[in-house]
């Protein structure tokens, strides 16, 4: 899984320009350290007549003159170095604009503390997806994110498409991203933000503009109606339970937003932020000691009879 | 004098320890613990014996900032309105109709009380209940000043719970239901 | 003039050596006992003590990040929780910035400052005094806290909201704020008399050209010092006073700004680094030149760059900020100042190359660290290029690689010379030569364990990985270079360690240092070693820049100060031409009552705006003891304006 989240696997156009950079500015600096260590080794081994404490200390001499023409040659050389740098950096810069205002797909990422809420925009509001911590995106569409945060600072971050953008609770900044090749991604949030910031990752899942199409239509619909009884009895434990509080399922009458929206559930790959895989016994653990495995996260301990739990467990698992 | 420091250190450490717990599993408050509801200060024979403090919740900085919290996400600003009481009561000044022990407020919030208050029972986990009633009681300045929250990132239309005076509590103890005005 | 007139009794040909220094040793001498110690105001037992005290910090956070390290070492290792480890990291931080870095820096300029000025005195002793005390009342208030579990939560840098009344309950962040006032107190004090002790107590004959580049380096921290500090304060104060008097500064709601305390903090942020870097400059020049055997070649540059490095750190604050949003114009703009202070970072590294190369190193402890510095804080200052530029930041922000980077701009930068400084000065504060060979050994176990530590720090961050995570899944190729980096992590505290053990071992064992065992240039080694209280029996005439070089057998003296008076003699601040005798403070306890007043204003204001009311009250009963003029102050006072018929003398 390595490069799964990395700065040096880019899989967009940005963070393939950063890497350049990256290269560039890690060649240069190798040159410099090398040729500065080299220098510093020649400098205190070179053969000397004596060397002790007791040595008349030497005046300076006639060699000041042509020292100071090397060393003023090595700070002429640095300033060229350094100008090559920023040139550099200010033409990547440039280039990372480049697909902003280009873009065919708006969504709102909104950090919350410890997860991700993410809203597609859409003209109409029927056609607007809500869903938690996992982030679609078309391949080779730029895609316009645009950040807030309703409590703290948070930064949004995915190494292997672009830098990091923070979200500052009273404005909105934006950044633009795009993958061009598919793919599954992490990100992670890059501001310290309490005391889950370890655990407030999402992923990107970059596919096809098809398979991101058909994505999107069954993230539009309502969750399924409950194939059979231990699934309807789990409807109702959620229904009077302290989960319908926080969560929403469309379809059904919970719907509040306090928490992530668990409508399509099951389509995730992560739990709880990145804390764990969505997978039943995790999801089980997740829900019977959420602070066990998130120590601090909102999700609170709730005592649920065992035969409610399984009906309860059961009840999720079809929302996919 | 060595001593005598020592001790004053591990005081002020266990005060420190009290109020600075980040304790996001405490041990549940057992069921005995919780009074039955108090309905009027009249008595028979002696009063009873007060409820104990639940230290956990009440003196607990981290616990009382996570009821207020809830406070707003479970709408209860909806009907008190921040403290300052709308169609429910107001519960920053010194009238507790249900009484304001740590295990009145319990009891209030999980069984309802008659014309509107609803039950939260099963609704709000035990846990989040009594962070609710920690902060409940920080509105009327019931708690240390050192525990109680500060100000909120929002328009701020009243001073923050620890700069709030305390209102010594009276259980006034007659429900509006029995009164006979409300409709 | 003889000895009976007591009254007006000065040092020259007239009075004889022995007579001199018997007197001279009872004028400046402190009370004995407990008593004399609580109320001293001498700048090298002040020192001393300061040195001591950072390094007792710099033990303790650097356990905390041992602590932190082992945590790391494995994924998913539930060794400490979140909560402990958010209190780990940034008591960490904030100690190793506030209460070790800055102050040791200090530290070590307050004792070895005035020496090299050739003065008796630093200037406002009193002031240091009450620094060094308050200094002292802040620390142990920030440790004591965290045995509360009251520790800092929120990194050394504490940005709002996070930090603010609504998100940090408890007094957490309350402790943090006004531990920063503490430490700020302490070093604008300080500052203040560095100063002043540079610009105004250079020995005669010291004028600006001639002054050694340890001294430069101190005049310019101490003036970033003093526009740095004001920053840091002014956001902890509003902080503190958002938290606990319902204020608004950081409100976005109510008009105020999160960004504004990013901004304040990096106003001062910035500079620190510089602030704790620029002295490490100093100890490498005084080092390369003593034992290269040459000296520095490129003075007028080199103080230059110095100066130029001081006015540039101002200018690059938003460095920290590029991720937050800001106009990209602007940000462009301190891309440019950031990789334009590399310049004046690559003159010094430039100059001390020539300097090593044309003169006859010789291998000591010292001279093994300043190399060891050059090789790693050229890496830091490169991996400084690259946070500089907006798109690698965007990149490098907040995560392991910028961890790798500062550690090896502050450890490699500041931390290696000062080992270097302490172990080179040891020999003049104890009077006893430190062992070399226990110190190579310590140098060793340093270098290798440091860069083992860090260096898989800048591949962990560009793998991805942030900071301030208390633990990290498996499998994101992070494991084993977190394992490595804490093997070397404990190998780095192991050189620590022999380096310490080292220095206290040769405090008993170490062979009787002479006055001058490194045939060093500048004055602290004209005088005896240890130095006796009045440091210098006749103040120092300087004709050079190197004064015991070029005057190796005799240094010319001046003479006309009072033997029974505590007196330093003022000079002109550019060409150091002697203007007056200057009355130094006798020993008082106030410093201390007022530091103690004003850590009960400060720990009170927490828990009650009314502390800072009423402890105005102790504060100004002390700060008027304090002042209140004796008699004795006031006849010294008169005799500075009579002409101070000083007398030039070889010797």
């Amino acid at each position: 899984m390595n490069g799964f989240q990395s700065a040096l696997h880019p899989a967009g156009p940005q963070a393939l320009h950063i890497e350049r950079l990256i290269w560039l500015f890690t060649g240069i600096s190798a040159f410099v350290l090398l040729a500065v260590t080299v220098a510093l080794l020649w400098a205190v081994f070179r053969r000397r007549e004596r060397r002790d404490l007791a040595a008349e200390p030497r005046p300076p001499e006639l060699r000041e003159r042509r020292l100071g023409r090397v060393v003023g040659a090595a700070v002429a050389l640095t300033v060229v170095l350094l100008f090559v740098l920023l040139t550099a950096s200010f033409a990547t810069d440039r280039r990372l604009l480049d697909l902003e205002g280009r873009e065919q797909l708006t969504v709102h990422v909104i950090g919350h503390q410890w997860w991700w809420e993410i809203r597609y925009a859409h003209g109409e509001p029927a056609r607007r997806v809500i869903t938690a911590n996992e982030l679609h995106i078309p391949v080779g569409v730029p895609v316009r994110i645009e950040l807030t945060s309703p409590d703290v600072i948070h930064s949004f971050w995915v190494p292997n498409l672009h830098g990091k953008q923070d979200l500052i609770p009273g404005s909105s900044n934006a950044i633009t991203i795009e993958a061009d090749r598919p793919g599954t991604y992490r990100g992670q949030c890059a501001e310290f933000c309490g005391l889950q910031h370890a655990f407030m990752a999402f992923l990107v899942v970059a596919e096809p503009e098809e398979t991101f199409d058909a994505w999107y239509e069954r993230q539009l619909a309502p969750a399924r109606e409950p194939g059979n009884d231990q699934a309807r009895r789990g409807r109702e434990v959620f229904l009077r339970s302290a989960c319908v509080m926080c969560h929403r399922i469309r379809g059904t009458s919970a719907s509040a937003t306090y928490g992530p929206d668990l409508t399509h559930l099951k389509s995730r790959q992560i739990l709880a932020a990145g804390a764990v895989p969505d997978t039943r016994g995790h999801l089980a653990a997740w829900i019977a000691d959420p602070q066990g495995i998130k120590p601090g996260a909102r999700m609170p301990i709730t005592a649920l009879p065992p035969p409610d739990f399984q009906a309860l467990l059961a009840y999720l698992e079809t929302l996919e | 004098m060595r001593a005598f420091l020592a001790v004053a250190l591990m005081v002020l450490a266990f005060a420190g320890c009290k109020r600075e717990e980040r304790e996001p599993r405490p041990e549940p408050v057992a069921e005995r613990d919780i009074p039955a509801i108090v309905m009027s200060d009249l008595a028979p024979g002696e009063k009873p014996p007060s409820s104990p403090d639940y230290p956990h919740y009440t003196e607990n900085a981290w616990q009382v900032s996570e009821g207020k919290r809830l406070f707003e996400a479970m709408n209860c600003n909806g009907c008190h309105a921040r403290g300052g009481g709308d169609i429910g009561p107001p519960l920053m000044d010194r009238q507790w109709i249900y009484g304001s022990e740590p295990g009145n407020i319990f009891a209030t919030i999980m069984e309802g009380r008659p014309n509107g208050m609803p039950s939260f029972r099963n609704m709000i986990p035990e846990q989040q209940v009594w962070q609710l009633v920690a902060y409940v009681r920080s509105l009327a300045g019931l708690v240390r000043k050192d525990v109680a929250s500060g100000r909120s990132d929002d328009m701020s239309a009243r001073p923050s719970e620890q700069s709030l005076p305390e209102e010594p509590p009276r259980n006034a103890g007659i429900p509006p239901s029995a009164t006979g005005t409300q409709p | 003039m003889s000895a009976s007139e007591a009254s007006d009794l000065r040092d020259g040909p007239a009075l004889d050596e022995a007579v001199t220094r018997a007197r001279l040793e009872h004028t400046w001498r402190r009370p004995e006992g407990l008593w004399g110690w609580l109320v001293t105001v001498d700048h090298k037992e002040i020192g001393r003590r300061y040195i001591a005290t950072a390094l007792g910090f710099f033990a303790l956070s650097g356990l905390l990040a041992l602590t932190m390290r082992l945590q790391l070492a494995l994924p998913e290792s539930h060794l400490v929780g979140p909560d402990l480890y958010g209190q780990l990291f940034s008591m960490h931080g904030s100690a190793m910035m506030f209460l070790f870095a800055v102050p040791v820096m200090e530290a070590v300029a307050i004792y070895v400052v005035p020496l090299m000025c050739g003065t008796r005195n630093i200037a406002f002793p009193r002031l240091v005094a009450f620094s060094y005390w308050i200094y002292l009342c802040g620390g142990l208030f920030f440790f004591i806290s965290f045995a509360g579990n009251t520790g800092a939560d929120r990194g050394w840098f504490a940005y709002v909201p996070l930090s603010g009344p609504e998100y940090s309950p408890g007094k957490r962040v309350d402790t943090w704020a006004q531990m920063i006032t503490f430490t700020e107190v302490a070093a604008l004090a300080v500052s203040v008399a560095l100063i002043v002790t540079i610009l105004k107590q250079r020995a005669p004959g010291m004028s600006l050209d001639r002054m050694p580049l340890y001294l430069w380096a101190i005049l310019v921290t101490s003036f970033m010092v003093l526009f740095a500090m004001p920053a840091v304060m002014l956001a902890s104060s509003f902080l503190i006073m958002d938290r606990l008097i319902d204020t608004h500064f950081f409100n976005q709601a109510e008009g105020g700004s999160a960004l504004l305390f990013q901004h304040l903090f990096w106003f001062f942020g910035h500079p620190e680094v510089y602030i704790i870097f620029i002295p490490a400059l100093g100890f490498v020049s005084s080092i390369v030149a003593t034992f290269a055997r040459r000296p520095v070649f490129g003075h007028l540059p080199m103080v230059l760059a110095l100066i130029a490095t001081g006015i540039l750190g101002f200018g690059l604050w938003v460095h920290h900020m590029f991720a937050t949003g800001l106009p990209r114009l602007g940000n462009g703009f301190f891309t440019a100042a950031s990789i334009m202070i590399a310049i004046p970072s690559g003159v010094q590294i430039f100059c001390w190359l020539a300097t090593l190369w044309d003169g006859r190193p010789v291998f000591k402890t010292p001279l093994l660290y300043v190399l060891g510095f050059v090789f790693i804080f050229v890496l830091g200052g490169l991996t400084g290029v690259m946070v500089a530029s907006v798109p690698l930041d965007l990149q490098v922000h907040d995560t392991y690689f910028v961890v790798a980077h500062f550690h090896y701009v502050l450890i490699g930068g500041a931390v290696f010379p000062l080992l270097g400084a302490l172990h080179y000065h040891f020999p003049k504060i104890t009077g006893r030569m430190p062992g070399e060979r226990l110190g190579r050994l310590g140098f060793l176990l340093t270098f290798v364990g440091f860069n083992l530590a860090f260096f898989p720090m800048h591949i962990l961050g560009l793998s991805g990985m942030p900071r301030r995570v208390y633990t990290y899944p498996s499998g994101l190729g992070w494991d084993g270079m977190n394992l490595l980096a804490t093997i070397g992590a404990f190998t780095l505290a192991a050189g620590f360690l022999v380096f310490f053990l080292n220095l206290l071992l040769s405090l008993r064992r170490g062979a009787p240092a002479g006055d001058n065992p490194w045939g060093a240039s500048t004055l602290e080694w004209a005088t005896s070693s240890p130095p006796p209280v009045h440091a210098f029996a006749h103040v120092p005439l300087v004709r050079s820049r190197e004064p015991l070089w070029e005057e190796r057998e005799s240094l010319p003296v001046v003479t006309g100060l009072r033997v029974d008076a505590r007196e330093v003699l003022v000079t002109a601040t550019v060409t150091a031409e002697p203007r007056v005798r200057e009355p130094s403070p006798e020993p008082a306890i106030w410093p201390l009552l007022t530091a103690l007043a004003t850590t009960g204003l400060f720990i009170g204001s927490i828990y009650t705006p009314w502390a800072v009311v009423w402890g105005t009250v102790p504060v100004a009963v002390t700060l008027i003891g304090w002042f209140w003029p004796t008699k004795r102050e006031q006849r010294k006072e008169k005799a500075t304006e009579h002409a101070p018929g000083l007398a030039e003398a070889g010797a």
